[in-house]
């Protein structure tokens, strides 16, 4: 292959930036996790290559969810501004910028058809906050292996991609949860997974069994039901639905209307029911489930069966250097800082940081699975890399005795750190003898509670499960931690004389006002 | 990182599921959420409500109680039922000792658990049996 040279390498090299060398900390992939922990740790100085074996920014959105419409919305009318951080509540698809011009762009994409923006919306939001904010990736770069090395300079790892080998202190790996995973269940190797579904419209007049109910599975029958003769939907334990559990645990609202047509008679079967085998009748297959309930064998014919049996995180052999994972999603081990439970200097940005799990109080998960979670997390991380392993100091404002209320009061009600990362995220203020009251900014909850420090308050938007969304204000006082649950409200109004007489009484534990 | 499968036999061991068939299992294995707890992180914490319950499957927790740990738990052994039955918050703090793979329930699922497998709800009754007879034990 002739090289280029000249006038022509360097438009080359520019347009493929980060080649190969030592870099202060070097990041892999360019869907929203990696394009939004790039973008705040080059506000924060940190030096860096940002590396994707894809062509263009977007992630999985340049392929997912196959039936065009996401699942997160972004409203386009909402009681705060579109430029305001308070709009980042009603928008859960825009990355996050401190330039209000580069502020909620999904809206802009939008054509008014629905909230949930369609898929090749989100992709040119997510492109189009890459162009803006000037964020560069080495697109077409593979990273392959990785390996540890010490020497004189420390520990560092080595990336070796397609490109190259690629240097670094610290190593952030922000490549989704996008591998289609199939069980051990015989015969599964004859079936499609979720990932290769066809078009639509090639399903007609077809009888469908779909291994699995959670939000793909219900993707594929919704998107189906008015081409296929049949759908069965079977795991083996019930289907929650998020109507149900009041949180996003379950099959979104959009994708139940196969539930409807179950209890209906219209032709879809849900079945709680494990499949023992899959096998070739000519051209159609034949699944043998057994009931949860009575263990009772049952027997179906179907032309079609899709696995919608989830995906793991691409770790490729981090595991061979010691990173530990767990669940069906293979999610790595970690700290409430993102970073590997087992491999310091590893951080994991995006999706993947839902292995991170926080306290999920009530059994209700983080969003840091979803955009509107895992942007904040990303922010966060950036600013941890940057002081923990580069020495970096984030100034921390001081507030007055005496604007501490009000503080308080309008960060539970505005935040959108706090509203998406419920019992996740918290706004912290500490009290110490030498610094007085200092807002110390958005910090994992988890922290708070568990890793000491002076005394102060963190205060976190929590919800239960039960329909209500409350207040919820952490004290730690002398070392000890004691909760405080403010009363919900109708209209999730948290500054009412209700909330800031008790917000008040619990200030004025710590002296504060 | 365990498939399925694993877990279910996993749970086959334990004597808490020693009653219930395999597809019973798989549909534990299924309701039940596996997590993983680093050495040093709190998995219960005393005073905060919304916990869950949980099941050892590998690692070592300490109940911690104002600080002084009481006893430890280890594979096949579960905790966080007390509080969620009866409706407080842990008076204690559940720590891994070492890093910990379990699985967990949260709060609001428990009772219809429980409900739906009996055999399940009479072994928890066995084990808290037990403890109360070795409390009262070492009190006399």
């Amino acid at each position: 292959m002739a090289e280029l040279s000249g006038p022509a390498a360097a438009e080359a090299q520019a347009e493929r930036p980060f080649p190969p060398g030592e870099y202060p900390v070097v990041v892999v992939g360019s869907g929203p996790g990696g394009l939004q922990f790039s973008y705040a740790l080059r506000r924060l100085g940190i030096d860096h290559a940002l590396i994707s074996e894809d062509l263009a920014a977007g992630g999985m959105f340049r392929r997912w969810p196959f039936f065009q419409r996401l699942l997160s919305w972004t409203k386009p009318f909402a009681p705060a501004e579109r430029s305001s951080r308070a709009y980042e509540r009603y928008d859960w698809n825009s990355l996050i910028a401190d330039d209000p011009a580069h502020r909620a762009l999904q809206v802009g994409f939008m054509d008014g058809s629905s909230e949930f923006p369609a898929r090749p919306e989100m992709e040119r939001n997510l492109v189009t906050f890459a162009e803006r904010t000037g964020i560069r990736v080495r697109f077409g770069c593979r990273w392959e292996s990785t390996r540890r090395v010490e020497d004189r300079d420390g520990e560092r790892f080595v990336l070796t991609t397609s490109d190259g080998e690629y240097t670094a202190r610290v190593a952030v790996f922000a490549v989704g949860v996008a591998e289609p995973w199939r069980p051990p269940t015989p015969g599964i190797e004859l079936v499609a997974h979720y990932a290769d579904t066809r078009p639509a419209e090639t399903y007609a007049d077809r009888r469908i069994f779909i291994i699995g109910k959670q939000n793909s599975g219900f993707e594929i029958a919704s998107g189906l039901l008015q081409w296929a003769s049949r759908i069965i939907l079977a795991s083996p334990s019930p289907a929650k639905l998020s109507v149900n559990t009041k949180s996003l645990v379950g099959v979104r609202a959009r994708y139940v209307q196969p539930v409807e047509d179950h209890n209906l008679g219209g032709g879809v079967s849900i079945l709680d029911a494990s499949v023992d085998s899959i096998e070739r009748a000519g051209k159609a297959f034949r699944v043998r489930v057994r009931r949860s309930d009575n263990g009772a064998g049952l027997e179906f014919e179907v032309d079609e069966v899709i696995a919608a049996t989830g995906f793991v995180t691409p770790l490729r052999d981090l595991p061979d250097l010691g990173i530990a994972t767990f669940g069906q999603s293979k999610l790595p081990a970690q700290t409430p800082w993102w970073e590997s439970a087992n491999v310091p200097g590893i951080y994991f940005a995006g999706t993947i940081g839902q292995g991170s799990a926080g306290l999920k109080k009530h059994g209700i998960p983080a969003n840091s699975g979803a955009v509107h979670g895992a942007r904040y997390n990303a922010r966060l991380l950036a600013e941890r890399i940057a002081t923990h392993d580069f020495g970096a100091v984030v100034p921390r404002d001081p507030i007055g005795n005496g604007d501490v209320l009000p503080f308080c009061l309008d960060e539970l009600q505005r935040s959108p750190e706090l509203w998406h990362q419920r019992a996740y995220l918290a706004s912290v203020i500490t009290v110490t003898p030498e610094d007085g009251i200092r807002q110390a900014g958005i910090v994992p909850l988890a922290t708070f509670l568990d890793d000491g420090g002076p005394d102060g308050i963190a205060l976190t938007i929590e919800a239960d499960g039960t329909g209500s969304i409350y207040p919820a204000v952490y004290v730690r006082n002398d070392g000890r931690i004691a909760e405080h649950l403010l009363p919900p409200h109708p209209l999730l109004d948290f500054r009412t004389s209700e909330h800031r007489d008790q917000l008040s009484a619990i200030l004025g534990t710590l002296g504060l006002r | 990182m365990a498939t399925t499968d694993e877990i279910v036999d996993d749970l086959s061991g334990f004597a808490l599921f020693a009653d219930l068939g395999s597809a019973q299992l798989q549909q534990v294995a299924h309701t039940f959420e596996e997590r993983w707890f680093p050495e040093g992180e709190r998995i219960l914490r005393q005073g905060l409500t919304g916990s869950g319950f949980f099941v050892i499957l590998d690692g070592e927790v300490g109940i911690v109680v104002d600080g002084e740990q009481r006893t430890t738990l280890g594979r096949g052994d579960f905790f966080g039922e007390v509080s969620i039955l009866l409706g407080d918050a842990p008076v204690a703090d559940v720590v891994a000792l070492r890093a910990v793979r379990c699985m967990f329930l949260a709060g609001p699922g428990v009772e219809g658990f429980l409900v739906a497998n009996p055999r399940v709800m009479y072994r928890m009754l066995q084990a808290q049996a037990r403890r109360l007879r070795n409390a009262n034990r070492w009190r006399s």
